[in-house]
């Protein structure tokens, strides 16, 4: 370098020390180690372990007094129906629309794609609050003409359907909305030359690819759609022996000090358990 | 002297990185690790730079002890070979990095930004995101923040490795017109032969965690010490007993003494060069030949020649 | 020397669809997407229009006497400190937890790592029970925090727990660990580094997480609902909803509820931007 002032002398920013640093770095290692791992603990598993000894304290015979309570079976019914119902439909829905709005392009494309994101943000008190303005019979904007073709939405099986539905409505198409895109279109369209038609495509190429994902987002909105609370305790009416899921027989138990609470819980937890457990054995797979 | 390192080991679990390793490099001077992947030669580029500790050994940069000393203590300017830009600054930003964690004033910071831009020709850029640049501009951008901060040392590894083949030849030499002006000690790991031939003062050739060979370029193409070196600088050919460069064995017409007879297997001429494939007893050797040579020969498959290697090339013995 | 235009990529062209390789709608596609928009608009657009038109039906005096009352502030002011609240500890502590997760590895890593996926999984009355059982009256440990704003707080952590740790998790693995050597080789002692380099790129993440958490607060319901102990002074908003519900004052619960979606649009709108000024330097 010519023609450049003397080179300003730059010191490195600070003194040399040689073992200092190392014990420093690993206290704050162990430090932060503590407060992540502690915080969780203390905050989930802590309130768990105590639920289950509780439950397993109140013995065999509770146990099985609780889950085979006449209200308890029908409930199991009611919640197989509706989470069941809620799911096919928002799995045929999330694959569809994930396949439209990776593949074609049409006006509305970007605000369809923030609209799929809305249920998640919303309370599912007004959740059921809404569909009982729409679909109530002296509520709703189609009260009417549901009450006269007597179809029950509200208080009956369809609603609660309605609300599930919506509480897991991104679940499918977030999952299988990126791996669609990832692949793009070449597969598809080296298996329309070789002759393909699109139902063909559908489940030779496109359903193959998306497997993972798909079983990823269906256990999200299973495990969701069992757990969902608020919205169906709105729109079902919450009548004993007839509308009501096993998280609303759950909170009778709780709010009215019955026993069986516990217990009933005991089965959701497993259920719960069990869909984690595919969720962990899944993600890396979904995710390689 | 720059710097110097000595006994350095380092072992990843059972795999031995490198094995009592010295190495010297005298200050201002410009050094290539040369080797194969997985040789050593990134390792002890990173002990040198302090983003690993050895096992064993010690490390003195400018005559002053820094075995131990965190990398962030060494004033060790690092380049690396995916660039390692900083994303979300601009390229003014990157380069003013070590300068503003230093605290030193605005103005002066600006100086000397735009006088290290216009060195490596960015100065247009300088607003830019690391990710508007290609990857010849980013690389000299990390150069340039390397140097902000008049580092003793210089490292980078394998710099020009991710790059297109043009870019990369454009950047050696760029390299090379830059240290003759900058003149600090630098020392840059390479598994390129024609890179560390073309670049540097001082070859220091690794394999396998240990250093096979120190010298100039010429030193080691034309005195190799034993065959990995020698097959690694530059292309060899095994005539009879002896290794040989295929540019150093004569063809000769008639028998001549010292000579051994073979006969012309092949014959591919690439531009100028022609190479010649050939059997002679129990060995394959190829020549490389000028055109002139070959046609004043008058070489064709199937002609008996008489090979020796020239008075003056150096040789070794086949394992 | 020269100066470069931007090289074409070399190699291969990424499979990626871009915006040009989508098609037009053929016929199938066409009626694909008729359903899809009938199913979204009878299931969400109509439904969130009618609490909307409900609330604000009876005029701004309707709206606002239905908001401007003493339960219903209440309830609001508790839920807006909450979630605001619960979403700044989560940025910490979320972000805290996912650095861990990466950087550190420790015998048992993998149970924790399955312990924060619980409350995304755990249905919301359920989680309600387990910390009532805990914090609640016939606590093990001696904590009673029943019908109090803590036991509120404890609640919303507990549900939100995931959602910063998991939006920030991929970002941190992903991470450029070369960029934070070259700051060390330029002096940059290691918490400089996280603060110049590396909070910088795990900013948008952050946001968006953070994002989720709030939401996720405003809205929550269930695992409040028994905690909270059903008291006017420890209702979140969602349990004011409800009873307003129950009475048959639909206009009372459309127009809280009405307040609540403003609010969370707004602070959501805020955080989305954030997230998209940081995420453009990337």
């Amino acid at each position: 370098m010519t023609d450049t002032p003397p080179p300003v002398v730059i010191e490195p920013p600070s003194r040399p020390t040689r073992t200092a640093a190392p014990r420093k770095r690993r206290l704050v290692k162990y430090l932060l180690r503590a407060v992540a791992v502690g915080y969780v603990a203390v905050l989930v598993a802590m309130p768990l372990v105590v639920v289950v000894w509780r439950t397993i304290d109140q013995g065999a015979s509770t146990f099985w007094d609780a889950i085979s309570a006449p209200d308890a079976v029908h409930a199991y019914q009611v919640t197989a129906e509706v989470a069941g119902l809620a799911v096919l439909i928002n799995t045929v829905f999330g694959v569809g629309v994930a396949l439209l709005l990776a593949r074609y392009r049409f006006p509305g494309r970007s605000l369809l794609n923030v609209l799929i994101d809305v249920p998640i943000s919303i309370s599912p008190i007004i959740v059921g609050l809404a569909l009982v303005l729409v679909f109530g019979w002296t509520t709703g904007w189609f009260g009417s003409e549901l009450q006269n073709a007597g179809i029950e939405v509200i208080f009956s099986t369809p609603g609660m359907v309605l609300a599930t539905a919506f509480v897991c409505l991104p679940l499918v198409v977030r999952e299988v909305l990126p791996v669609l895109e990832e692949e793009g279109i070449e597969q598809d369209q080296a298996a329309r030359s070789l002759g393909a038609n699109a139902l063909q495509r559908l489940v030779r190429i496109t359903l193959p690819t998306i497997k993972w994902a798909l079983a990823y987002g269906v256990v999200l909105s299973i495990a969701r759609a069992l757990g969902e609370f608020g919205a169906v305790r709105v729109v079902s009416g919450d009548v004993t022996g007839q509308t009501q899921t096993l998280t609303l027989v759950v909170d009778q138990r709780a709010e009215q000090f019955e026993p069986g609470a516990y217990q009933l819980s005991m089965v959701l937890i497993a259920v719960s358990a069990i869909c984690i457990v595919v969720i962990s054995l899944i993600r890396p797979r979904g995710e390689r | 002297m720059g710097i110097a390192a000595h006994g350095i080991s380092k072992r990843f679990g059972d795999f031995v990185a490198l094995d009592d390793v010295d190495l010297d490099v005298e200050s201002g001077q410009l050094t290539a690790l040369l080797g194969p992947s997985g040789g050593g030669k990134s390792t002890l580029l990173r002990i040198i730079g302090g983003l690993e500790n050895p096992d064993e050994g010690t490390v003195h940069i400018d005559d002053v002890e820094a075995t131990g000393v965190p990398a962030q203590r060494r004033n060790v300017g690092f380049v690396f070979q995916h660039y390692a830009a900083f994303k979300h600054l601009s390229v003014y930003r990157n380069v003013a990095f070590g300068l503003e964690i230093r605290h030193r004033p605005k103005a002066e910071i600006r100086q000397r930004v735009h006088e290290l831009l216009e060195l490596v020709h960015l100065d247009q850029f300088a607003d830019r995101l690391p990710s508007q640049l290609s990857g010849g501009q980013r690389q000299r951008m990390a150069l340039a923040r390397a140097l902000a901060v008049e580092p003793k040392v210089l490292l980078l590894d394998e710099p020009f490795g991710a790059l297109d083949t043009k870019v990369r030849k454009e950047l050696r030499d760029w390299l090379r017109r830059l240290h003759d002006e900058v003149h600090v000690t630098t020392v840059f790991v390479t598994h390129d032969q024609e890179e560390a031939l073309e670049v540097s003062d001082e070859i220091v050739v690794i394999n396998n965690g240990r250093i096979e060979q120190t010298g100039t370029p010429n030193d080691l193409y034309d005195h190799p010490a034993n065959d990995f070196v020698m097959s690694f600088l530059g292309p060899v050919t095994q005539l009879g007993e002896r290794l040989v460069r295929p540019h150093d064995i004569e063809v000769l017409g008639a028998e001549t003494a010292g000579a051994v007879p073979g006969e012309v297997v092949r014959l591919v001429r690439i531009g100028f060069e022609v190479r010649a494939e050939l059997r002679a007893g129990d060995s394959d050797p190829w020549v490389q030949l000028t055109r002139g040579q070959a046609d004043a020969l008058d070489l064709q498959p199937g002609r008996a020649v008489w090979l020796r290697p020239a008075h003056d090339a150096s040789t070794l013995a086949a394992s | 020397m020269t100066s470069e235009s931007v090289p074409t990529p070399v190699g291969t062209r990424s499979a990626r669809a871009t915006s040009s390789d989508r098609a037009r709608l053929g016929a199938w596609s066409g009626t694909g997407l008729g359903v899809a928009v009938l199913w979204l608009s009878l299931l969400v657009l109509l439904p969130l229009a009618a609490v909307i038109a409900k609330g604000t039906g009876d005029g701004w005096s309707g709206f606002w006497d239905a908001v401007n009352n003493h339960a219903a502030l209440t309830a609001i002011r508790l839920t807006v400190l909450s979630a605001l609240a619960v979403a700044a500890i989560n940025a910490v502590l979320g972000t805290l937890i996912a650095w861990v997760l990466v950087r550190d590895d420790f015998w048992g890593k993998r149970v924790v790592e399955a312990v924060i996926d619980i409350p995304f999984a755990l249905p919301t009355i359920v989680a309600g029970l387990v910390l009532l059982t805990l914090y609640g009256q016939q606590s093990s440990i001696g904590v009673h925090w029943y019908a109090t704003n803590q036991g509120v707080l404890v609640a919303l952590l507990f549900v939100t727990l995931p959602f910063v740790v998991r939006t920030v998790q991929p970002v941190l693995l992903a991470l450029d660990r070369e960029a934070e050597e070259a700051a060390a080789s330029l002096g940059a002692e290691p918490l400089t580094t996280f603060r110049r380099i590396i909070l910088p790129a795990l900013a948008p993440a952050i946001a968006s997480g953070t994002a989720l958490a709030f939401g996720r607060a405003m809205g929550e319901y269930g695992s409040v609902l028994l905690i909270s102990g059903g008291l006017p002074r420890t209702s979140v908003a969602s349990q004011y909803v409800f009873t307003q519900i129950e009475n048959d004052e639909y206009v009372s619960a459309a127009a809280v509820s009405t307040v609540l979606l403003l609010i969370s649009v707004v602070v959501l709108a805020v955080l989305g931007e954030v997230q998209r000024r940081a995420a453009r330097r990337g």
